[in-house]
């Protein structure tokens, strides 16, 4: 069998520092949307528990689990992260190859953000998920310890480095000044 | 102009795709000619409030029945269609 070289979505584009800050690609083994059947949310979330270690987090949340963690993603929609998804009673798909993940970290990363989405960052805890835009991209940001995630579709990967890093570039010769 | 989307809270209108009043969510059923050209063509225009249907296109996807005062743009309630739609219907029939 040919073994083919996979190439991630930002390859040759991180990671990017302007000053203490820093924006890296981060590379998932898989991403799964997890949309439940009506009404099946609890059987969804206990197959999960047993699969990920985290079930189904409230609206705007994610749950870390010891094999993956999970992440509301919308409206009846739910992310898999690095977790196995057995068969659920939920509509699931394979996304691992259609989106853009991004960590932007560093002092001043919520700065970087506030020039490019209309998110209220001061109201984000660690653990937050919100779904907004990025410029004019339709985007999942997610709080973390020292930073943020960021993820849009795949195709986007150029514009969102390039967006992110000059909103970074223009932060921190502020924050030299 | 901010709304109040039920799950993900204030946002940015830019964040919202507007549809129209909220006539749309009340589907008549197949064969109803009357039903089929109100719902496709007459519309009120109404001073003060009125319901309208938006959706949260570029957040959590979800359709939003929304309370609106035409006239001063004051956003009265928020509520999510999925939850509004089925009764608006048994209501109609």
């Amino acid at each position: 069998m040919v073994d083919l070289i996979a190439k991630s979505p930002a390859e040759g584009l991180l990671p990017v520092t302007h000053g203490d800050l820093t924006l890296r690609e981060l590379v998932h083994d898989s991403i799964t949307s997890v949309a439940p059947f009506n009404g099946k949310e609890k059987t969804v979330s206990t197959a999960l528990k047993r699969t990920v270690g985290a079930g189904l987090p409230d609206v705007g949340r994610l749950l870390a689990g010891d094999k993956g963690e999970v992440l509301w993603s919308g409206h009846g929609q739910y992310f898999v992260l690095n977790g196995k998804v057995g068969k659920v009673n939920a509509a699931v798909t394979d996304q691992s190859d259609a989106w853009t993940c991004v960590a932007l970290e560093g002092p001043g990363a919520r700065d970087v953000l506030a020039r490019l989405c209309p998110l209220n960052f001061g109201a984000m805890n660690e653990g937050d998920v919100a779904r907004s835009l990025i410029g004019h991209m339709s985007a999942i940001i997610i709080a973390r310890s020292d930073g943020y995630d960021l993820m849009v579709f795949r195709a986007f990967a150029k514009t969102l480095v390039h967006e992110v890093a000059q909103a970074m570039r223009s932060v921190a010769a502020q924050a030299r000044l | 102009m901010r709304i109040s989307c039920p799950l993900c809270g204030e946002r940015d209108r830019r964040e919202f795709y507007y549809l129209g009043s909220d006539d749309y969510a009340n589907r008549p059923d197949e064969g109803d000619f009357d039903g089929i050209h109100h719902y496709l063509h007459l519309r009120d225009n109404p001073f003060g409030e009125g319901r309208e249907m938006w959706q949260h296109e570029a957040g959590c996807g979800a359709w939003i029945v929304v309370t609106r005062n035409m006239t001063t743009h004051e956003i009265i309630a928020c509520e999510l269609a999925s939850g509004t739609a089925p009764q608006a219907r048994g209501a109609k029939a």
